[in-house]
Parts: C-alpha cells; sequence; structure tokens
C-alpha cells in the first residue's frame, strides 16, 4: 500500500527529502543550545572578562538564526512536498477513474469516489506532512537531547532513564485503552448524524406524522449514549496531561537533587550549575518529543484507513482494455447478440440478461420496451462496451465489440443514457462534448434535429446560455432533447436513446422521430421507451422481461403474440397517454 | 461551514462567548469553579520551578564552600516543599482534566439534545429554505468547535494566562531588569505571529475557495464518470482538472507554509530570548554596576541569571500558546454563533384549542371518551361562554378563495375555491410549479395561507391544535423517507402503539405484504440509509402502509407513483385503491390515468384554478385538460 501511494511523489522527492533534513540540523542545533549555555552560564559564574561573554554570545544568536532558518526551510520544503504529493494522489486516483469502466465505477460508488478524492486525500496529505517534519523531529529530538544530556552528566542522566520508560509505558496505556472505546463512539456518532441527517431530510413525514416528540425521545437516548461512551474515553485521556506533569515535576526533582548532590560532592568539577540549567532543558525537550510521537502515532493510524481507501482505487485494474491490435474502424451500424449472457459481477447469483439471439441490420429503427428491472438498459449498454458480456458475443458491423478500439468503437455508437447528464458550461460548450469541432451550423443542425433549437433560440443568451451544474436551470424534456442534440454531434452509425423522451410530450416525440427518419436515415437507432407511441412505427420492436427477449416484431404482430405487450399497450391508451 | 464555501470569517459577534460560559456555569457550576481553582494549582506547580531553582542555587554555592553537610538539611527540606507544591498540583491537574472530560461531554450532549429539539419544533419553512448541509454542519461541524473550545481553549487560555502572570511575579522577584528584557522579546513575537497568522489566515481562505472548487469539479465529474465515458471526454476532463488542481496545490502549498514557519519562528525567537537573558545577565553580573532591582532585593548573581533562562523558555511557550488559542477561540466563536443561530430560530406557532379526541355515541350524542372507538369527534371549547361542543371527525374540506405565496412578493396561489366531501376524490394537475404540492402544503399548515379560509369539518384549520390537524391527515409523498430500522418499525411510525398484526394488516391493504415477505428477514429485514436495498416502488408501497395503519380520514397522494414504471404502477395503485376507499382524498399527478377516475379534477395554471370537472367533462370542454391528455401538450 504504502509504496502504491509512495509513487504519487514524484517531482516532489527533493522536497520530501530537504524537509527532515533541514529538521534534523535545526534539532542538532537546538540540542547545542542548551549546552552552550551552560559553558556561558559557567563562564559568568567563573568571572570572565566581557569579550569572551560576547563571542558566546555571538556564537549562541548564531545557532539560534541557523536553527530558524532551518526550521523556516523545512516548513517551506515540508509544505510543498505534502500539497504537491496531495495533487499527485489527486491526479492519479482522477485518472485511474477516467480509466475505469462501468463495472469499476458501480463497485466503487460515485459518493465513494468522491470522498476518496477529498476527505481522503486530505488526511493522507496531513499525515505525509506530520511524517516528514513531526515523525522526523520528535525521535530525532529524542535522540540528541539524550545523547547531550548523557555527555554533560552522565549520573543526572540516570533519572532520565526511570522517567522516560514512567511515561512511555503510560502513554502507550492511555492510547491502547481509549483507542478501543473511540473506534466503537465513533461508528455510534457516525449513526446519531445519520439519523439528524434523515431528520432534517424527512422533516415533512416527521411533521404530517406529528412525531417531533417521539423522534426527540429517540434522539436523546441515543445521545446520551454516544455521551456516555465519549466521556468514558475522554476520561481515560484526561491522564495525559496529569501524567506528562508528574513526569516533568519528576524530572525537576530529580535533576535538582542528583544535580546539587554531585555539584557539592564533587566541588563543582564533575558538574556546575550552568549545566543544571540545561539538563532541565533536555529533559523537558525529551519528554516534549515523547509526547508528540505518541499524538503522531494515533493521528498516522487514523489516516491509515484513508490510505487503504485510496490505494484501493489505484491499484484498481479497469475491467474493459483496449486489445492489443484494435480495429479502428467501425464498417456499419449493424448489431448482432449471440447468445449472450450477462451479470453486473462475477458473484451476482442473477444474471441480468440470458441467451440474448438479436439481429440488426444497419440503418433499422428498434425499439425496446419492458418494465423496471427487466434489463433493457443492460442490453444497450453491451453495445458500446460499456459492459463487456459474460457469455456470448456481442458484434458490431459484423465484428466482435472486443476487438475494436474503445474509442473509435464509441465514437460510432452514442448512447443518451438513462441518467442525462449536462455540465456546467454554455449550451454550446456541452453540445462540443459530441464533437470538439463541430461549427456553429453543425450544432443548429442537430439541435434542429433533436428539436431543441427552437427553445434554445428562445433563451436570452440563445446556444451561449449558461447551463448550471446537472443542467438544473433546463426543464427535464429540454435537458433530454439538448442530450440527444450532444449524441447527434457525434454522427454515430449506431445512436442508442435511452428512455431519453420521456418528459418530451408525445408531439415534439414524435417530430424527432421523423427528424431521424428521414436526416440520419443510415444510422441505426434503437429506442428504448416506457411510451408505446414511442416505438410502435419501429421496424422492430423488442420486448424485454426479466432479462429475456419475450417477444419480437413489428406493432402488429406484437399485438397479437405478445400479451405483455398488448397490456402495456392498453393500460396505455385506455388511461390515456402517460405525461411524464 | 459547509465544505463548498469558502469560510468567511463573520465579525465576532458580541455576547457569543459570554452566552457559552452562560451556559456552562449554569449547568455546572459547581463543576467549573472546582475547574478553575485546580487549574490555578496547576500552574502554580507548573511556574514554582524558578523560585526554587534560586533557592537552591544558593544553597548549593553554599554548599560547594562549605561541603555537602553544612546545606543537607536545608536541601533536603526545599526539595520536601517542592515535591509538596507538585504533588498538589499534579492532583489538582488530574481533577481538572476529569472534570473538563465530563463537563466538555455532558455540555456537548445539552447543546446537541437542545438542538435537536429545537429543530423537531420549527416550521417546515424553515426546512425548505434552507440547505440541508448547512444544517447538518451545526451538529458536525460547528459542534466540533464548540468542542474544541469547551474542552481545550477555555482551560488552556485559563492556565496559561495564570502561568504567565505567575511568572512575571517570579521575575519581578528575581530581577526587573531580566524581565524587560523578556518582555521586549515577547512584544517582538507578538508582532512576527500576527503578522504571519494573518498571512495564513489570507492564504487558508484562499486554499478554502480552491478546495470548494476542487470538490465541486470532482462532485460533477464523478456524478458525470458515465457520461464522459460514453463520450470518451477523459482526456478533456482529465486535463480540466488539472488545472484547478494546479491551483488548489499553489494556494495549499502557500498557506501550509505560513502556518508551518510558525513554529519554527517561535521556537526560535525563544531561543534568541534564551541568548539574551543569558548574555544581559552575563553582562550584568561581570560589569556589576549596575543595582539590581527585584521583589527579593537579591544583587545579580548566577542564582538569579539561571532560573531566568529556564522561565524565559516557559514564558515565550505560554506565550505562543495564548496566541494560538486566541486564534481558535475566533473560530469557536463563528461555530458557536451559529448553533445559536439555529437554536434561536423561531419555532411554528400553534394557537389552535380544537382538539381531536376518540368519542362515542350516547343517547344521540357524542361524547368524548378514554379508549379508541374509532369515532373521532373534534372538541371545540368556546372562550366566550365555557361551552365544550363535539363535531363529528368525517373529513370534509372546503377552501374558500385562498391566497398564497411563500414571500411576501409572489403569490403563488390566486383565489382557489374547492370543496371535497367526505369520501370523495380531488385531484391536481398542472404543470411543474403551478401550485399543486403548495395546496397541501396549506392544508396541513405547513404553511399558513395569507387570504381565505381552509375548513375542516366546517372548523376553520387556525383553530385546530396542528399536531391534531395532521394526525387526520394522511400523506404519501413522491420521494418516500423510510428511516433507520426494520421493515415493521417503519410501518408502526405512522401509529406507535399499533400491533404486529395491525402493521401487517396495514401491508397487505397496500399490497406490500407480498414482496416484504420475501425479504431476507421478512417484515424484520433492517432498512438503511432509507431503504437502499429496495427499488423505488417498494419503498413506495410501505410508505403507503405507513399511512394506512394511521388510518386517517383524509390523505394526500402527493405524485406518489411519479417515478415508478407503468408496470410498477398498477400494483402500487391497487394498493392505493384500497386505502383511498371510504377517504377524502386530494391526488396530485403527473400521469393521467391515475386521476381519471376521480370525482373532481383541478387544472391548475400559474396557481390559479383554470379547469375544473370530471374526466369526460373536461375532455369535452376539449381545453388544457384535453390537450394534456391527447399528449400535445408538455408538462414540465
Amino acid at each position: 500500500m504504502l509504496k502504491i501511494l509512495a509513487r504519487s511523489i514524484r517531482e516532489y522527492k527533493r522536497s520530501s527529502i530537504l524537509a527532515p533534513l533541514f529538521i534534523a540540523l535545526e534539532v542538532i542545533i537546538e540540542c547545542m543550545i542548551p549546552f552552550v549555555t551552560a559553558k556561558l552560564v559557567n563562564n559568568i559564574e567563573e568571572g570572565c572578562d566581557m569579550p569572551t561573554l560576547l563571542r558566546f554570545g555571538g556564537i549562541m544568536v548564531l545557532l539560534a538564526l541557523t536553527s530558524l532558518t532551518c526550521g523556516a526551510l523545512s516548513a517551506h520544503f515540508s509544505s510543498k512536498a505534502s500539497c504537491g504529493f496531495a495533487k499527485n494522489l489527486r491526479h492519479d486516483l482522477f485518472c485511474a477513474i477516467q480509466d475505469f469502466s462501468f463495472t469499476n465505477v458501480d463497485k466503487f460508488s460515485t459518493s465513494s469516489l468522491v470522498t476518496r478524492l477529498t476527505t481522503d486525500v486530505g488526511n493522507v496529505q496531513m499525515a505525509y506532512m506530520m511524517i516528514i517534519r513531526t515523525a522526523v523531529r520528535s525521535p530525532l529530538m529524542l535522540v540528541f537531547a539524550l545523547f547531550m544530556a548523557i555527555t554533560v552528566s552522565p549520573s543526572v542522566s540516570l533519572a532520565f532513564a526511570i522517567i522516560i520508560p514512567i511515561l512511555a509505558v503510560g502513554l502507550g496505556l492511555i492510547i491502547k485503552n481509549s483507542w478501543g472505546i473511540f473506534h466503537s463512539v465513533f461508528k455510534k456518532y457516525d449513526a446519531l448524524n445519520n439519523s439528524i441527517q434523515e431528520n432534517v431530510s424527512g422533516m415533512r413525514v416527521v411533521k404530517a406524522f406529528v412525531r417531533e416528540d417521539y423522534e426527540i425521545k429517540k434522539f436523546s437516548a441515543a445521545s446520551d449514549d454516544v455521551c456516555r461512551d465519549f466521556t468514558r474515553a475522554e476520561k481515560i485521556l484526561a491522564l495525559n496531561n496529569p501524567l506528562m506533569q508528574f513526569c516533568m515535576n519528576g524530572l525537576m526533582v530529580a535533576v535538582c537533587f542528583i544535580g546539587s548532590y554531585v555539584i557539592i560532592g564533587s566541588r563543582g568539577t564533575d558538574l556546575r550549575v550552568g549545566e543544571l540549567a540545561s539538563l532541565i532543558t533536555y529533559g523537558v525537550q525529551i519528554l516534549m518529543s515523547l509526547m508528540m510521537l505518541s499524538m503522531i502515532i494515533v493521528m498516522i493510524a487514523m489516516s491509515v484507513a484513508s490510505a487503504k481507501r485510496i490505494a484501493e482505487v489505484l491499484t484498481e485494474k479497469s475491467s474493459i482494455v483496449n486489445p492489443e491490435s484494435p480495429l479502428c474502424e467501425v464498417a456499419d451500424g449493424s448489431i448482432v447478440f449471440d447468445k449472450v449472457s450477462f451479470k453486473y459481477s462475477e458473484s451476482a447469483e442473477k444474471y441480468a440478461l440470458s441467451d440474448i439471439d438479436l439481429d440488426i441490420r444497419s440503418g433499422e429503427t428498434v425499439g425496446i420496451i419492458g418494465s423496471t428491472g427487466s434489463s433493457k438498459t443492460s442490453l444497450v449498454q453491451l453495445i458500446p462496451r460499456l459492459y463487456d458480456a459474460s457469455e456470448g458475443t456481442v458484434y458490431v458491423g459484423g465484428h466482435d465489440v472486443r476487438e475494436y478500439d474503445i474509442k473509435t468503437l464509441r465514437e460510432e455508437v452514442a448512447v443518451v443514457l438513462q441518467k442525462n447528464l449536462l455540465f456546467s458550461g454554455t449550451i454550446k460548450e456541452n453540445l462540443r462534448w459530441g464533437d470538439p469541432d463541430a461549427t456553429d451550423e453543425e450544432l443548429i443542425r442537430a439541435c434542429k434535429l433533436a428539436q431543441a433549437d427552437e427553445f434554445i433560440q428562445k433563451f436570452p443568451d440563445k446556444y451561449d446560455t449558461h447551463i448550471e451544474q446537472g443542467g438544473a436551470n433546463v426543464s427535464g424534456g429540454q435537458k433530454q432533447r439538448l442530450c440527444i442534440a450532444r449524441a447527434l454531434l457525434k454522427k454515430p452509425k449506431i445512436l442508442i436513446l435511452d428512455d431519453s423522451t420521456s418528459a418530451v410530450d408525445t408531439r415534439t416525440d414524435a417530430l424527432i422521430r421523423k427528424a431521424f427518419a428521414e436526416e440520419i436515415p443510415n444510422t441505426t437507432k434503437i429506442i428504448i421507451a416506457q411510451r408505446v407511441s414511442s416505438v410502435q412505427h419501429a421496424d422492430k420492436i423488442i420486448v424485454m422481461n426479466n432479462g429475456r427477449i419475450d417477444a419480437l416484431g413489428t406493432h402488429e404482430e406484437l399485438l397479437i403474440s405478445s400479451p405483455i405487450y398488448r397490456e402495456v399497450f392498453e393500460s396505455q391508451t385506455k388511461g390515456g397517454e402517460d405525461n411524464e | 461551514m459547509s465544505k463548498n464555501k469558502a469560510p468567511k470569517r463573520p465579525p465576532m459577534k458580541k455576547g457569543v462567548l459570554g452566552r457559552v460560559l452562560r451556559m456552562l456555569f449554569k449547568d455546572y457550576a459547581p463543576q467549573m469553579i472546582a475547574v478553575v481553582i485546580c487549574i490555578f494549582f496547576t500552574s502554580l506547580g507548573s511556574t514554582i520551578s524558578g523560585p526554587f531553582m534560586n533557592i537552591l542555587i544558593n544553597h548549593i554555592s553554599t554548599g560547594v564552600e562549605s561541603g555537602w553537610d553544612s546545606v543537607k538539611a536545608s536541601i533536603f527540606a526545599t526539595i520536601a516543599v517542592m515535591c509538596a507544591i507538585y504533588l498538589v498540583g499534579i492532583a489538582a491537574s488530574f481533577i481538572y482534566n476529569r472534570l473538563m472530560a465530563i463537563v466538555t461531554q455532558g455540555f456537548l450532549n445539552k447543546v446537541r439534545t437542545r438542538l435537536f429539539s429545537g429543530m423537531q419544533r420549527l416550521p417546515l419553512r424553515y426546512f425548505d429554505s434552507t440547505h440541508h448541509g448547512d444544517i447538518m454542519s451545526h451538529y458536525t461541524n460547528d459542534t466540533d468547535t464548540l468542542r474544541e473550545l469547551v474542552s481545550r481553549c477555555i482551560p488552556q487560555l485559563i492556565n496559561s494566562a495564570l502561568i504567565l502572570l505567575l511568572l512575571v511575579g517570579n521575575m519581578l522577584y528575581l530581577s526587573l531588569w531580566l524581565t524587560l528584557v523578556i518582555c521586549l522579546g515577547v512584544i517582538v513575537m507578538v508582532i512576527v505571529t500576527r503578522k504571519i497568522g494573518g498571512n495564513s489566515a489570507k492564504y487558508f481562505i484562499k486554499q478554502q475557495r480552491s478546495m470548494g472548487k476542487t470538490e465541486g469539479f470532482i462532485e460533477e465529474m464523478m456524478n458525470g464518470q458515465k457520461v464522459i465515458k460514453v463520450f470518451c471526454h477523459e482526456k478533456q476532463s482529465t486535463e480540466d482538472f488539472d488545472r484547478i488542481n494546479e491551483q488548489l496545490c499553489e494556494d495549499a502549498t502557500k498557506a501550509h507554509r505560513f502556518a508551518n514557519i510558525l513554529m519554527p519562528i517561535m521556537g526560535n525567537i525563544g531561543n534568541l530570548l534564551y541568548v539574551l537573558v543569558a548574555i544581559t545577565g552575563g553582562a550584568l553580573i561581570l560589569m556589576g554596576g549596575v543595582k539590581n532591582i527585584s521583589l527579593s532585593g537579591q544583587v545579580f548573581g548566577i542564582a538569579v541569571v539561571v532560573p531566568f533562562i529556564n522561565m524565559a523558555r516557559q514564558f515565550t511557550m505560554n506565550v505562543s500558546q495564548v496566541s494560538q488559542q486566541l486564534n481558535s477561540i475566533v473560530m469557536a466563536m463563528a461555530g458557536a454563533g451559529r448553533i445559536f443561530e439555529l437554536m434561536d430560530e423561531q419555532p411554528e406557532v400553534d394557537d389552535g384549542y380544537v382538539t381531536l379526541v376518540n368519542a362515542k355515541m350516547v343517547d344521540g350524542k357524542l361524547t368524548e371518551c378514554e379508549e379508541r372507538t374509532h369515532i373521532w369527534a373534534w372538541k371545540h371549547p368556546h372562550s366566550a361562554d365555557g361551552t365544550v361542543t363535539y363535531t363529528k371527525l368525517e373529513g370534509n374540506v372546503t377552501i374558500d378563495s385562498m391566497d398564497f405565496g411563500y414571500t411576501p412578493e409572489k403569490l403563488v396561489l390566486h383565489d382557489v375555491t374547492l370543496y371535497a366531501n367526505s369520501g370523495q376524490k380531488v385531484a391536481f394537475v398542472g404543470a411543474t410549479g403551478a401550485g399543486k404540492t403548495t395546496i397541501t402544503n396549506l392544508i396541513n399548515r405547513f404553511y399558513d395561507i395569507d387570504d381565505g379560509k381552509i375548513r375542516y369539518d366546517g372548523i376553520n384549520i387556525n383553530k385546530i391544535k396542528k399536531a391534531d390537524l395532521r394526525r387526520s391527515l394522511g400523506i404519501v409523498l413522491q420521494d418516500t423517507n423510510l428511516f433507520t430500522g426494520t421493515v415493521l418499525e417503519n410501518i408502526r411510525y405512522g401509529k406507535l402503539d399499533a400491533t404486529d398484526e395491525e402493521c401487517i394488516e396495514a401491508a397487505k391493504l397496500a399490497n406490500a405484504h407480498d414482496f416484504i415477505t420475501r425479504l431476507p428477514e421478512g417484515y424484520n429485514t433492517m432498512l438503511t440509509s432509507n431503504g437502499a436495498n429496495l427499488s423505488q416502488g417498494q419503498r413506495q408501497l410501505i410508505s403507503i402502509a405507513r399511512s394506512a395503519v394511521a388510518d386517517p380520514p383524509v390523505m394526500i397522494l402527493d405524485e406518489a407513483t411519479s417515478s415508478i414504471d407503468t408496470r410498477t404502477e398498477a400494483l402500487v395503485q391497487r394498493g392505493m385503491d384500497a386505502l383511498m376507499k371510504g377517504r377524502t382524498v386530494f391526488v396530485i399527478a403527473h400521469r393521467l390515468s391515475t386521476v381519471r377516475n376521480s370525482d373532481v379534477i383541478m387544472v391548475l395554471e400559474n396557481g390559479r384554478i383554470i379547469e375544473r370537472g370530471n374526466h369526460e367533462k373536461l375532455i369535452a370542454e376539449k381545453g388544457k385538460y384535453y390537450q394534456l391528455y391527447t399528449g400535445a401538450f408538455e408538462l414540465e
């Protein structure tokens, strides 16, 4: 996992190395300052002259300034490294997702991909900064300060030998005992927040059923529970401060006591007053770095989950890859399904499609009808190889779809997805997704075909009208027509409309179909619809039921042969055209 | 703070801190007083080392001259006193940290519960006009900053402030001149921190802004991932992303650089100060000419300088602590301010006094009773003469020339008049925004009308207690909201004291029983995240069963079948037809097939009823309804 993430460091390797290097320098110098101070104090005690004093002072100022420079540099490099690393991670994740097949996207789900790209990357970035800064600083500080302390006075350093393990074990115990509780209480806390979320979005239901008091009671109980657990964990954590204080104070007493004994005992030869102060400083530095170390361990442990989630995406292999020597041309718009079965994942028990045999000639118009869950969408998604068939083969233009270059295939097979989406930008920009080089005339022609030109012309900014994220500022029917126009601009050999005219009124729907028949007669058109009227005039109508082709034929044939088709037809004509 | 918005640091509202403290002291007065006292002892413990070092070094100097035995007793005594004070300090620290853990969590629990119960009382208008993400962030982000404030900022601020005060005292005890040196250093430090801190804040806001932009882009692209693939747009979108990503990296680097640089600068100003004190102290000792001014009256000597050096470090550490805490307090205040805003929201007012009671017929007269009789009556006390009248709950609804607008400037409904007699089915048809849902919002008083009257069984609904009014109305919405819990619990939501049998009966009525029994654990199957494991149609059937168990005389079906395909709809429709029998029903629908058999169909346009009548009549009129019905007109 670490190796995978580390690949994203790239050009920030230099900063990632320099940052800890300067930190190390800073630490060394910082440890020397008390040492020099001790010498200075000793000199003062002996009553040295002014130049000696100034010389020592000069050295010390120099040391402090160097340490400051090193610190600043390491701050610079570490922020550069960690932010750059995060940038690369985001880039790598984004690219990895772009290479995903539909199967991969389904596996992760959109919202989890968003979390991985945002929150998880943020966590890893923080952890990375910690690692190259504090995780280097604290242990180094510990080692150097200890080393210096022993150099100054081995006998007084004995005190450290007792106190450091006490603190280390104490901190370890605190972390170990609180970690488990926190782990479980955070889950409860999430559940609590989820229930608030549910309440906020379901407020109409809560109020309609007059369940305010019931919800409050439920919430209070859950909140009390969370509070109890949190308090339990926090009480353990609350030991941190007194423990630290105990160690600091213990150190102080020990250093003072042993120190004065040694100083007096040796009449100031083994140890002197000036060094007493430096020993205390070292002690504080050691204990502080232990404390920091324990904090880092916790923080890094918390970001491990995020790192794992990121690595999952980075290592995910796209389930659809280009063949070795791909075909870069699609001969025509003919489609053949040969004993095709399909399920969405290996582990799924149920096949979404079973035993599909189908022969569509180039230029035909084919309608598909069937209830939700009858796998109409699954069927058409196999044609541009958005998914691969589990068994059997899908042929387009006489060749297995797996032999084509994916880009070529998808350029020639245009799909207007059921879940239509426009992106924030102008109408023109959105349309040019279909063909980046399309001229304005071509845009208008496509829009006329899709019956979109009329309403676009009514917008104040016409084709430069800004579309908001997800196409929120156009109506459902308008959005669908824009999406059709966008697909038409690809000038595909096969055009698939997956329930793409459901919000369009029947008259416009008919106009679109008429335009298709007249203007793009050579394009194979596959139309999935709820409305019988949308497919009634197709050359062929496929009736899907439970992942199988239930019936196939023209409108007239099906009315006789297919009970399902007849049922749908009657329910719609009897009940009036449905207007969605 | 919502993620996508750059945090505008709002002007610190006056009184927010005071209000937090008042709340804290109101509920936890003894604990908080104990905490403050304990903090005092703790800070005493952390600062006494200076004077004791001074005393000790004086003893040592004597000892070096005259031997260990001569000073043994006094050294032991000094250290014993030191130990004692330390022990008190540690004990105090133990007590206050533990108390704070309890106080913080208890306080947060109280805030959370108050926030939640306050929220439950808010009118629906609040939820319709506020981003749900913003409401949620009161419970998450804002509460987090509040926890930070109570558990860390306040005690640490008190602690650091007390330490600083005690240190100044200690320093003055030893030497005025050296104290001045330290003060000078601290002033420099504060100025530098402000400067860098300000810059850092500026860049952090910038970073937040690019972060919002990046996250927005990511969200849009992830949602549109399939479209991207269909159009082979991967390269283009990666390029766009890289541009935004690059900008974010640049801003983030700057922000973090300033934040990171602060620590070494603070630390090293501390170091410089340490050096400065040593040199100044040394120089003063060497020159010997300057008279030391101090509370203790000591002359300059090593015993003054050594503890001073250590105190210099402690002093700078605490100054940087305080300055950091001040920043967090400003942040926390913003969060607390937002929490108070939600708490201060005006709750839904309810002046209704007509209540719904169980009733039975005694001697041909309606009388109130305790037991459930399946007969309900409106209990209407008349304040004028003190009498009480009972009206049987029938489900007659009349609306009389009603006007309404969500904002005063824009009326959504104009002069709407209609009657629905008990057992009738009334349908509303019209384009999105024509005001269909608004009418139902008004009947159950989610909103109050501006002009006109709505009567329920002849009683003005303004006189009816909201809870009782809503209890008598069942509602099934297009977006089903199920709650985390089992299927059975979700059905029981309609009537909390319903038995299992009643719930199952309701499910059978709603045509939901079949599929529920086929679920892995039947009625005990857990539903999570709004029933994500069910299909849209199944969720809708459960929500119908939920209304069925409540058994209200009036039902409102707001686009209940819109997101279901025609074949599944037939199933749901059968469930609803069973439910509608014998009730007054208001139906809002897109699909005209669902409203065909209504007693009255109202066609709404721009907030006015433009056509009314039954199906045959409207078809014969060849108006808007006819156009809709024949599909010549688009409903959007």
